[in-house]
């Protein structure tokens, strides 16, 4: 641990700060279920340090229509999402929060600059990508990368409540 | 229903906590993390062999102290109790720590009037007059028991541990509503305010209904009352302790008998 916290350190040292921007791009498919009650799934896309704390929320896609905020009831579903960070937020998050997604592809890009990224020192990171749907089941995907040495285009694949789930990293 | 007789089985029950015949004391609470302030909890209070089943008695709900993660008391609604168990829902209005207990304080007594065997119970208080004159060979005992489980809304807090020196008590290291399988949770327990070395602790995973064996965990307190113990897999868990010491508050009662007992939900990583 301690080890790997000075290497991250290092690069932070020796690059100058605007040399450090990158961008990053994610795609999450939710995939088609056949089931008799479907309801699209909540959806927590964030990224953590190496030992599991959250360095910045991503995108938490939940019914956020609902009236008197009772979406919410279901948050703690993603419930690494929720140990993690969910549950010291105040819902919905500006930039974060949105409405859950129908079956597809969805992208989402973030520019190096911006509040999810711009506090993100370089360094190993993983993505962590938490799906949970309502009378079904639950799914967690990471994918590690590295921030924001080099261009990396990862993917891992989901076998019940994700489908692929794709990072690029470009500087 | 005779009340007398179901009362009357309870408080045995409650006393019998500790001994290896004991059935268990539980409350079984519906889930234990919530994200929205206005859920609901609904708990199932019962004493049985089987954990979480309900066949034996159910637990007396006049004992119960709901407390809010403001320190407030809150009024369980819905009580209600069957021939099995007793239930009643809690509405989880504030953000953080909510616990809900049922408290047993006791004296029990034999004694022998006329050649006869008799046995009293009662509060401590009622014991000079609950003894007819001519008793001998008076043996009382007093007893003191938690029952205990926990629910959280949003983040987990801790005002709800804060102690009161009597009695076991249990004290977090790692969170009750943050436990999580293949993860090892650290707790305390102390006797009368003070860490409690050498006690007993016995962890056993619900739904022993569907399976051969109790699978329990066996873990003594250190030096400093605390131990650990690694969730093998998710699910409700039922953790008892048992103390007898002769730290009686009443000359009359020669030991006392002291019992803790928690229910807690490990989740699934």
């Amino acid at each position: 641990m301690k080890l790997s916290s000075f290497k991250v350190l290092v690069p932070a040292m020796v690059l100058p700060m605007p040399a450090l921007a990158a961008d990053l791009e994610l795609n999450i498919e939710i995939p088609r279920i056949n089931a008799a009650e479907y309801h699209r799934p909540y959806v927590a896309a964030w990224i953590e340090k190496a030992d599991n704390s959250v360095a910045s929320n991503l995108a938490v896609w939940y019914d956020l229509d609902m009236k008197n905020g009772e979406g919410t009831k279901w948050l703690k579903d993603m419930r690494q999402w929720w140990r993690r960070s969910g549950r010291t937020l105040q819902m919905p998050v500006d930039g974060v929060s949105g409405a859950t997604r129908p079956v597809g592809q969805h992208a989402v890009s973030f520019k190096g600059n911006s509040k999810a990224l711009a506090g993100l020192a370089p360094g190993r990171y993983t993505l962590v990508v938490e799906a949970a749907r309502e009378v079904g089941g639950r799914e967690m995907l990471t994918i590690p990368f590295e921030w924001p040495a080099k261009a990396q285009n990862l993917s891992a694949q989901g076998k019940t409540e994700l489908g692929k789930v794709k990072v690029v990293v470009k500087p | 229903m005779n009340l007398k007789l179901l009362a009357a089985a309870v408080v045995a029950t409650f006393a019998l906590a500790g001994t290896a015949q004991a059935h268990k004391a539980w409350l079984q609470p519906s889930q234990t993390v919530f994200s929205d302030k206005g859920s609901w909890l609904t708990v199932d209070a019962a004493v049985s062999n089987d954990l979480f089943y309900f066949n034996h008695v159910p637990l007396p709900l006049e004992r119960l102290q709901i407390t809010a993660p403001d320190g407030s008391s809150v009024q369980p609604q819905n009580g209600a109790t069957g021939k099995l168990r007793s239930v009643f829902d809690v509405e989880l209005s504030q953000e953080g720590t909510y616990k809900v207990a049922m408290n047993n304080e006791g004296l029990f007594a034999n004694y022998k009037l006329g050649g006869e065997a008799k046995r009293w119970r009662g509060k401590a208080s009622e014991f000079k007059s609950g003894i007819p004159a001519g008793a001998t060979e008076v043996n009382a005992s007093e007893s003191l028991g938690r029952v205990e489980t926990f629910a959280t809304v949003g983040k987990p807090s801790t005002n709800v541990f804060k102690t009161t020196g009597k009695g076991i008590e249990l004290v977090p290291v790692t969170h009750p509503n943050d436990l999580f399988a293949g993860e090892t949770a650290s707790f305390q327990l102390l006797v009368d305010g003070k860490p409690a070395a050498g006690l007993k602790v016995e962890i056993v995973p619900g739904s022993t209904r569907y399976r051969d064996q109790q699978n329990e965990i066996n873990v003594t307190t250190g030096n400093d009352g605390k131990f650990e113990v690694k969730w093998p897999q998710a699910g409700m868990y039922w953790l008892e302790t048992t103390s007898e010491d002769a730290k009686t508050t009443l000359p009359e009662a020669k030991q006392r008998r002291l019992s803790y007992v928690a229910v807690f939900e490990v989740l699934p990583q």
